[in-house]
């Protein structure tokens, strides 16, 4: 069993969600239950296994689901119907006092517009999940300057919010969801409000702070790029159905239907492709297709790593796994059908 | 004409209602009637005790403490001055006392209305038509009741103030609160933030510019009380404003007039300064 658990969740906004549940359930659509009983389903059925220590994605166009789906994780939203457990503990069955001590401290939340504290400083906003926590202030304040310091805002703890640039704003919201040590970050859109080079900036950042830290991160985004780069996995959502879970390559090289196809059309997949998901694999043993003069290069290189290589030497190259070993072969032309295709 | 069998006997009713009030429940009204008079009383003996400087320093005091502005402050204690050269000092103070137990009894019977309200849509969609109708009402209606409940003299003028006054701070400390950003609040109970964390951590501290607009307006509302207040017995400039009107005094009333404006002038300028000063607590840090 994995560690965050969705089963079968659905969730219909409206005065009477039960008796469209049971339409949605027979298999009506999110327009003909709107259009029928006037009720608005934001998620059909959805189920999702989030493995501890990963950075799953959760991709969507805005009505998809994305947002309402990563708010029932903290029971911001409660379901219509299913069952929600992280760890093999059932997260809809606790009362009030549990699921704030739950929040307190297993999870922590990034928001698209930052959702900071504007009559608290930087400082203060920081330290707040632990002052939730009843946490004293030397020691929370201990916590929060750490923070501070790691997400690079040292010396603008007496700040105020509207005092900083939008990127600088959200340092402060990742600083304040790691300062608790949650388990699970949940980020909702967290960088969608950034201009392209301070987003690209903060992606860079949080893999940093995942390589170290290895939180499991609950990522939100429309954008089909920001997914492909920082998620181990991605899950795709239309009209709150899911259409695709799977790794960033498989998105790619195998769209579950035309949505996604669409969405992957205009993708740079030098970025995405690594050299072992489109290499042609050599059998153990084999090793008469490997030649001696081919480069060698690692199964996990990335295509945009790889060109360079390839152009300079015009040959084959030989794939290699972490352990040296041989594992299989990549030709020019292979490259060029990866990236047409 | 409208058929007379269909009248109902409202009236009637609300008689037999305020006697029964009277007849079973008297002593409880006085015994409440005699706490606020207590309060009130110790209050004007304090304001009208006390030199005149004196109370122009702390005038001058809360002005500067509201607003760090001195241009400000020499005002404020300039209209101040203006009233005792009027020569209505004293009875400016037994105005001021008045309005200050009515402002308070209004605001801390307002915000928690105001909070109840905001958490509450049921509770708002009843108390909406009943602060209309609070706001509305002309005073003389509740203050016959009130006069048979409470008896001539200042008691009755402070609640016939308070009903009047109140309804802004309550809306306006409903308005605040619904105004909170979701994604603020949203990440406030995003961390296990209790409801009780939430209202005092988040949602009154942003709700603070629009709750001190609130305590301005019902400031200003107890201040325009006064005349009526003093028709029932309450002293002070109404007093004089309703002593002018009755001899004809035509420059009596002026003057009483001219004292209230200087004393609303005084009132809604302290609050407006404490209003900004909520708006943008941490410039003056910085500075």
């Amino acid at each position: 069993m994995s560690y965050i658990e969705i089963r079968n969740i659905f969730k219909i906004f409206g005065p009477d969600p039960q008796s469209a549940l049971e339409l949605a359930k027979g298999g009506s659509d999110k327009d003909e239950i709107l259009a029928k009983t006037g009720h608005t389903v934001g998620l059909h059925d959805v189920s999702l296994s989030i493995e501890q220590g990963e950075t799953f994605v959760v991709m969507g166009l805005s009505g998809s689901g994305k947002s309402t789906l990563i708010r029932h994780l903290n029971r911001l939203i409660d379901p219509t119907a299913g069952c929600i457990s992280f760890g093999g503990e059932d997260i809809l069955a606790m009362d009030i006092p549990t699921l704030n001590a739950f929040r307190r401290k297993r999870l922590g939340m990034v928001f698209q517009r930052f959702g900071l504290l504007p009559h608290r400083n930087v400082m203060d906003n920081v330290a707040y999940g632990l002052e939730i926590q009843g946490t004293v202030r030397k020691e929370r304040e201990a916590a929060a300057s750490k923070w501070i310091e790691r997400v690079g805002l040292a010396g603008y703890e007496t700040k105020y919010p509207d005092q900083l640039s939008g990127g600088m704003q959200q340092r402060v919201g990742l600083a304040r969801a790691l300062a608790t040590d949650p388990e699970v970050l949940l980020m909702d859109e967290a960088f969608s409000a950034l201009d392209p080079l301070i987003r690209s900036d903060m992606q860079d950042e949080l893999m940093k702070l995942q390589a170290e830290l290895h939180k499991t991160i609950v990522f939100i985004t429309h954008d089909l790029d920001e997914a492909l780069k920082i998620g181990d996995r991605i899950a795709i959502l239309k009209d709150g159905k899911l259409v695709q879970v799977g790794r960033p390559e498989e998105i790619v090289l195998r769209p579950a239907d035309d949505y996604v196809q669409a969405f992957t059309r205009d993708v740079n997949r030098s970025r995405v492709l690594r050299a072992k998901s489109i290499m042609e694999p050599i059998n153990s043993g084999e090793s008469q297709a490997v030649r001696e003069d081919w480069p060698s290069i690692q199964a996990h290189a990335r295509l945009a790593d790889i060109l360079p290589v390839a152009l300079a030497n015009g040959t084959s190259m030989t794939v290699r796994d972490a352990k040296d070993t041989p594992i299989g072969t990549l030709s020019p032309q292979q490259i060029v059908d990866a990236l047409e295709s | 004409m409208f058929p007379e069998q269909l009248n109902v006997p409202l009236g009637k009713w609300v008689n037999q209602f305020v006697d029964w009030l009277v007849v079973n429940y008297g002593a409880a009204f006085e015994a409440f009637a005699d706490s606020l008079l207590t309060v009130l009383v110790a209050l004007e003996q304090v304001l009208r005790g006390a030199p005149w400087w004196v109370v122009l320093i702390a005038i001058a005091a809360i002005t500067w403490h509201a607003s760090k502005n001195w241009k400000l402050v020499v005002g404020l204690v300039v209209a101040m001055f203006a009233i005792g050269m009027l020569g209505l000092w004293d009875k400016a103070m037994q105005t001021l006392a008045l309005m200050i137990v009515a402002t308070s009894l209004s605001v801390l019977i307002g915000i928690p209305v105001g909070i109840a309200m905001a958490m509450s849509n049921r509770l708002r969609a009843v108390m909406l038509p009943i602060l209309d109708t609070m706001q509305t009402m002309p005073s003389f209606v509740y203050l016959i009741p009130a006069l048979m409940l409470f008896g001539l003299g200042k008691v009755p003028a402070i609640l016939a103030t308070v009903i009047y006054a109140a309804p802004p701070v309550m809306r306006l400390t409903d308005l605040g609160i619904r105004l909170v950003d979701q994604e603020v609040l949203e990440a406030s109970r995003s961390f296990g933030a209790s409801r009780k964390q939430i209202l005092f951590g988040v949602q009154l501290p942003l709700a603070l510019p629009n709750i001190m607009a609130g305590i301005n307006q019902t400031t200003m509302m107890s201040i325009s009380m006064v005349v009526i207040a003093s028709m029932i017995g309450a002293r002070g400039l109404g007093e004089q404003v309703l002593m002018g009107i009755q001899r004809l005094d035509v420059g009596a009333g002026m003057e009483a007039g001219i004292a209230i404006v200087l004393l609303a002038v005084v009132f809604d300028r302290i609050g407006q300064a404490y209003g900004k000063r909520s708006q943008r607590s941490h410039d003056a840090e910085d500075a």
